[in-house]
């Protein structure tokens, strides 16, 4: 196994004030199953960290670790110096509120239409807003994902693009400081796959956000990736930038990046 | 005296047919102990769900719209099916009844027998069995599929308790709208029996009201109300409970909505059950 070098972070980054996720020794099983096995890796201010890997190398669960959907067996996830598995529920919710995550299927609430479910967030999190503030600031993101006249329209009549489009202005609606990205290209087309790429670099910019993509896709990686971390059996395999992985002579980076 | 013992190679074919048996006893009793073990986690499972329901209810920040949209959809997309099945069961009743009664002379006692019968029992169980056919079902699927499409998840990272705004908005709603439709069905069947009362004679519609009026007291609606509510919360929570605990695969979905349907209807009878001894020792 090669010994994860970070040779893509640069000295500043290094500083723990710009830590904004810091998991050591992460342990998850299910069914007896080890799918993550003392991982331990950081996420720093304003970048983009992609983590690469086969299905099944336990992408999914490391993020839904983090945002508390699922709950390790050991180690220790900090997001902005506080430990996840000891926040109350009351704790938990405040972070999530800085917390974005666009879920590989979209996760659109089915019963309500685009403005509604820009609305649901906003409702909950940013709940001093007034009305004609909230509708604003669904008009400002739905503008940012190109899909202003898809305002009215509801989840079923929205191609799988769309959806992820819609989903991502629904998760950045609320100003997220740290996203959280679970397959975002996973089923869609390559001219769509690099939109979404392109939106996932526009929002790093404009946003300011320091951001997880867990994705198989290379396109992707290729495109949005500041840092790169390759999973495999449940621990890290590769950590570094974009060229050490292209240079790799290893077989399993090489058969992602042939 | 010498005892003859058998050979123990005649004995070895015994003795492997006997640890077969033996295996085959093993499997059965662990088989049984997982299915009681199966049986007692899904009945823990059943009992925090309904403390985690019961709790969120009385915790701040109740989602009032929720419950409010809830209700206009239960109320809303029954209320045909509710209408037309109240109407089918005091019709039916009366035209099955007149003979009977006709044999006896006893005519004029069907107005207050249909009402009676229909305020006291049919109107509560057969309406709680299509509620929870339509209502029950929709809640396990919706849910069901809400879970399968990572929504629910959805709801919790943006901060929104999804007991909280799902399954309490869903039940309280099927507790309150489940008795009105009860009641509608209730006052639905007494005109269907009027209507019935016509097709083979001739009693005005007054008549026919003070009649079936006149043999029920307030205290047969008491004890019906009072299991409708809780034909209503059973329904909400076996929806709720079923889809909100559906599998990952799109097949928990239907299997969700099945067992909701199956379960709920089952519990309505059940209650109905305790409901009548207890009005019974009154």
């Amino acid at each position: 196994m090669i010994d994860p070098q970070t040779d893509a972070i640069t000295p500043a980054k290094t500083n723990s004030i710009n830590r904004v996720v810091e998991i050591k020794n992460l342990r998850k099983s299910f069914g007896g199953q080890e799918v993550l096995k003392d991982l331990s890796l950081q996420l720093f201010n304003g970048e983009n960290l992609v983590v690469l890997g086969k299905s099944g190398s336990g992408k999914s669960v490391l993020i839904k670790c983090i945002v508390g959907l699922l709950n390790p067996e050991g180690g220790t996830i900090n997001v902005f110096g506080e430990n996840v598995g000891t926040l109350n529920p009351d704790d938990l919710s405040e972070l999530r509120k800085k917390i974005g995550f666009l879920f590989q299927s979209g996760a659109l609430y089915d019963s309500m239409t685009v403005k509604q479910n820009l609305e649901f967030p906003l409702r909950r999190i940013r709940k001093v807003l007034t009305k004609a503030e909230r509708d604003e600031k669904i008009k400002e993101v739905l503008e940012n994902v190109g899909l202003a006249d898809a305002i009215n329209k509801m989840p079923s009549q929205l191609s799988g693009g769309m959806r992820k489009r819609i989903s991502l202005a629904r998760t950045i609606v609320v100003d997220p400081l740290i996203m959280l990205y679970d397959e975002p290209t996973t089923g869609l087309d390559p001219v769509t796959s690099d939109e979404i790429s392109l939106l996932i670099n526009k929002i790093q910019k404009k946003y300011k956000t320091a951001s997880i993509i867990i994705t198989h896709d290379i396109e992707c990686a290729r495109q949005t990736a500041n840092r790169i971390i390759m999973l495999q059996d449940g621990e890290v395999y590769l950590e570094g930038n974009l060229e050490r992985f292209e240079k790799s002579k290893d077989p399993l980076i090489k058969s992602f990046f042939k | 005296m010498k005892k003859n013992f058998a050979p123990v190679t005649r004995l070895v074919p015994d003795l492997h047919k006997a640890k077969e048996i033996s295996m085959k006893l093993s499997e059965k009793t662990l088989a049984g102990t997982a299915e009681a073990s199966n049986f007692l986690t899904d009945f823990a499972d059943v009992l925090l769900f309904i403390t985690r329901t019961v709790k969120e209810t009385f915790s701040r920040n109740f989602e009032f719209r929720e419950f409010l949209l809830q209700c206009f959809q239960i109320g809303n997309k029954t209320l045909p099916l509710i209408s037309v099945t109240g109407i089918i069961m005091g019709l039916v009743l009366t035209i099955q009844s007149r003979p009977s009664l006709a044999k006896f002379g006893a005519d004029a006692m069907l107005p207050g027998m249909v009402a009676v019968s229909l305020i006291r029992e049919m109107g509560p169980v057969i309406t709680a069995l299509i509620c929870a056919g339509k209502i029950g079902s929709g809640m396990g699927a919706e849910l069901g599929s809400m879970k399968v499409t990572e929504q629910i998840e959805a709801m919790e990272v943006s901060s929104t308790n999804p007991m909280r705004f799902l399954v309490v908005t869903r039940v309280l709603a099927a507790t309150l709208m489940i008795p009105i439709l009860i009641l509608y069905a209730d006052a639905l069947g007494i005109i269907g029996s009027w209507i019935g009362a016509n097709i083979k004679g001739d009693v005005t519609f007054t008549l026919f009201f003070s009649q079936a009026f006149s043999h029920i007291d307030f205290i047969d609606f008491v004890p019906a109300f009072i299991k409708s509510i809780f034909f209503g919360a059973v329904i909400g929570l076996v929806g709720c409970y079923k889809g909100y605990n559906a599998g990952r695969g799109t097949e928990s979905v239907g299997i969700a909505a099945n067992s909701a349907v199956v379960l709920a209807s089952l519990l309505v009878l059940i209650v109905d059950v305790i409901a009548v001894q207890i009005t019974d020792l009154l």
